[in-house]
């Protein structure tokens, strides 16, 4: 018989290393997965993880490593400050929607104008337009006590919709022969997010997502709202007691992620995406909830799980292409790792012990 | 715009349709949260039930096997989630979205190869003469049994909580799993059961979608029924008929927005699919002051030593 008994203090060892045993045993069991669709697991999980970092290729991957790295670590950061106090965003990909319409339709509002102040101001309603998407949860939250869960989820399709209309209508291309989609803004200067260094798949977003790594560490680490971030997290009557205002923190925290989502959807349809369209969201706002979990909710994890599974975002594409393997498996694969995450988080928090319970 | 092509009839028998995967989901949901559970997975047992139940029904030419199937494979996906949160202990809401993200996953799998083809179809159940009656016989007794079942589900789920000494200790376990756990009830196995019904309730509705609502398979294809139906939970106040009341309230939106699509009206098509989602945002904000309802223990981590 196996029962568990609560740890006096969460270890600190097992809390480091789950993400990685997590992370073998997805290896394992996705292994068995391409083996069940007919392909060799071992060169699968190489095509994936080994090609894009340093296969005859990489040079091409690389980049993109950054690129799609960059907006699953920005939301990721965001979510995380919320997940850690128990206030739920899952509606990341609603704001970074709403970010990269308000972003790209203040860029194209300014076509064909020319202007170093054009991009900056594009950041800012990229920021203002996830920002405001994510304050109606929070406004809803506040003043009614509504579930914020659901509400940030329904205004994700309510975001969709709004999308399609958008790219079939306002900000359809004049000159586009009638085709749904916005004008190319990598082919506008004023308001191209373009490499900073050419082929280094450095963008302004992957600085933005390198700034609010530092600025959650330091948030969390050193300033009076990290703590009571974690406070709110651990134990909420405590937090009472000691001064927070449960209501200003989830202002903060859905403010901050939809700030951040809406940022990453501001700098990638300015950049790698160039165009509304009406699919130009792929799901990033939703496996951001994974890199945020991989990441262990801590700014460092979130970085360097944000590099993860953005290789197997570009793995996931060359086993597409090069083996045949469905897109949807590397989705299956995304969601048996967090399985794994979840299921071996016991670990950390409980002990294992062989032997018949005694009784109390 | 030309509202006289709405036909009335047609309409509340559309709507009765739209309504049973709604019905479904949300019943399951309130029993689990009803134990004291909070499963945020609906939406991925939604669309894998749907998978199942279509990729079943076109092998087998069965619809109801395919129904039986989708019920199997929604109670197998919440069997990992009854895994992740009863054995493992963890967090409930984020069990319940990594179900839904791998549920998503899986389905879109599994349905590769079914994109395009038309299942085989469940016919209307044979009421006779009754069907023959002017407006009720249209309306109440041309459906197939699966949305006859559903309602059945509805009547089945408020007696046993109601009348039943299982209700009442499924309701006790969700009110304090201390308390029932030092009466000597069995708190995981109970939560364990609640959620396979959940799951396959779910599962059922999902495949009440790809086999008679729509019916075909495309990926995503519950398009947020599954939240939907966990609002329903919440604005049914935990009660079975208000979630019956509530899903045909959502079903009928659903249909009427979808006529108004149809009758050419002035509003462009994005702003009347959004409807459903905002008229749920609102509904959630009118009935979210009043919590008292909500089962003492939802969400909460249940471990013995505690």
């Amino acid at each position: 018989m196996i029962r568990l008994e609560k740890r006096p203090q969460p270890s600190r060892a097992l809390s480091l290393s789950t993400p990685i045993m997590a992370v073998l045993a997805t290896f394992v069991f996705g292994g068995l997965l391409f083996a069940v669709l007919g392909k060799d697991p071992v060169e699968a999980l190489q095509t994936i993880f080994w090609q894009p970092l340093f296969g005859e290729y990489a040079f091409y991957y690389r980049p993109q490593l950054l690129i799609k790295g960059a907006p699953l670590v920005l939301i990721a950061i965001g979510l995380s400050l919320g997940f850690k106090a128990g206030i739920w965003n899952i509606g990341a990909e609603g704001q970074y929607i709403m970010g990269a319409i308000f972003g790209a339709a203040v860029g194209l509002a300014f076509y064909p104008a020319e202007g170093w102040y054009i991009f900056p101001l594009m950041v800012l309603a990229g920021a203002m337009g996830g920002w405001a998407w994510a304050m109606i949860p929070a406004f809803l939250k506040v003043r009614f006590g509504t579930n914020e869960i659901l509400v940030s989820l329904m205004l994700v399709y309510v975001a969709e919709q709004f999308l399609a209309s958008m790219s079939l209508g306002l900000l359809k291309n004049p000159e586009g022969y009638g085709f749904p989609g916005s004008r190319n803004l990598q082919q506008y200067a004023p308001a191209h997010n373009a490499e900073l260094f050419a082929g280094s798949g450095m963008h302004w977003g992957v600085v933005a997502a390198l700034i609010a790594v530092i600025f959650a560490y330091v948030l969390l680490a050193k300033h009076r709202l990290g703590f009571a971030i974690r406070v709110t997290g651990e134990a909420p009557r405590a937090a009472r007691f000691s001064g927070v205002n449960p209501a200003r923190l989830v202002l903060f925290c859905l403010g901050t992620s939809g700030l951040l989502a809406g940022l990453a959807g501001m700098f990638e349809v300015s950049g790698p995406s160039g165009q509304i369209t009406i699919d130009f969201n792929v799901g990033y706002g939703f496996t951001a909830i994974i890199v945020a979990f991989l990441g262990r909710l801590h700014p460092i994890g979130i970085l360097l799980a944000g590099g993860l599974m953005a290789l197997t975002y570009i793995g996931g594409d060359i086993a597409q292409s090069n083996l045949g393997l469905p897109a949807a498996a590397i989705q299956v694969f995304q969601g048996m790792l967090l399985f794994f995450l979840l299921a071996l988080d016991v670990l950390t928090h409980y002990r294992l012990r062989i032997g018949a319970a005694e009784a109390v | 715009m030309d509202l006289s092509a709405i036909n009335p009839l047609l309409f509340v028998a559309g709507f009765l349709v739209a309504a049973t995967p709604l019905i479904f989901a949300a019943i399951g949901e309130l029993v689990v949260e009803k134990s004291g559970v909070l499963n945020l997975g609906v939406e991925g047992m939604m669309i894998t039930g749907a998978i199942c139940g279509f990729a079943t029904a076109v092998e087998t030419g069965s619809p109801l096997l395919g129904f039986a199937a989708a019920a199997v494979g929604g109670a197998a996906l919440s069997l990992l989630f009854a895994f992740l949160t009863q054995v493992t202990l963890a967090n409930q809401v984020a069990s319940g979205l990594s179900l839904t993200l791998f549920g998503l996953g899986l389905s879109a799998l599994i349905g590769q190869s079914y994109v395009g083809i038309k299942p085989p179809r469940l016919g209307d159940i044979d009421f006779g003469p009754l069907a023959d009656i002017p407006v009720i016989g249209p309306i109440l007794f041309t459906h197939d049994i699966i949305l006859y079942l559903g309602i059945a589900l509805v009547a089945g789920v408020w007696a046993v909580l109601k009348f039943t000494r299982a209700g009442l200790i499924l309701r006790a376990v969700g009110e304090s799993h201390d308390a029932a756990h030092a009466l000597g009830y069995k708190v995981k196995r109970i939560r364990t059961a609640a959620i396979l019904f959940g799951g396959a309730c779910a599962g059922l509705g999902g495949a009440y979608i790809s086999l008679i609502r729509v019916p075909q398979w495309t990926e995503g294809m519950t398009a947020g029924i599954g939240w939907i139906a966990l609002a329903l939970v919440v604005f049914a106040s935990w009660k079975p008929w208000r979630a019956l009341l509530g899903a045909y309230l959502f079903g009928g939106i659903t249909q009427l927005q979808l006529n108004l699509q149809g009758a050419g009206v002035a509003i462009p098509v994005e702003y009347l699919a959004m409807s459903p989602y905002i008229i749920t945002i609102i509904v959630l904000v009118v009935l979210s002051a009043d919590k008292s309802a909500a089962p003492a223990s939802l969400g909460r981590t249940f471990h013995a030593s505690n």
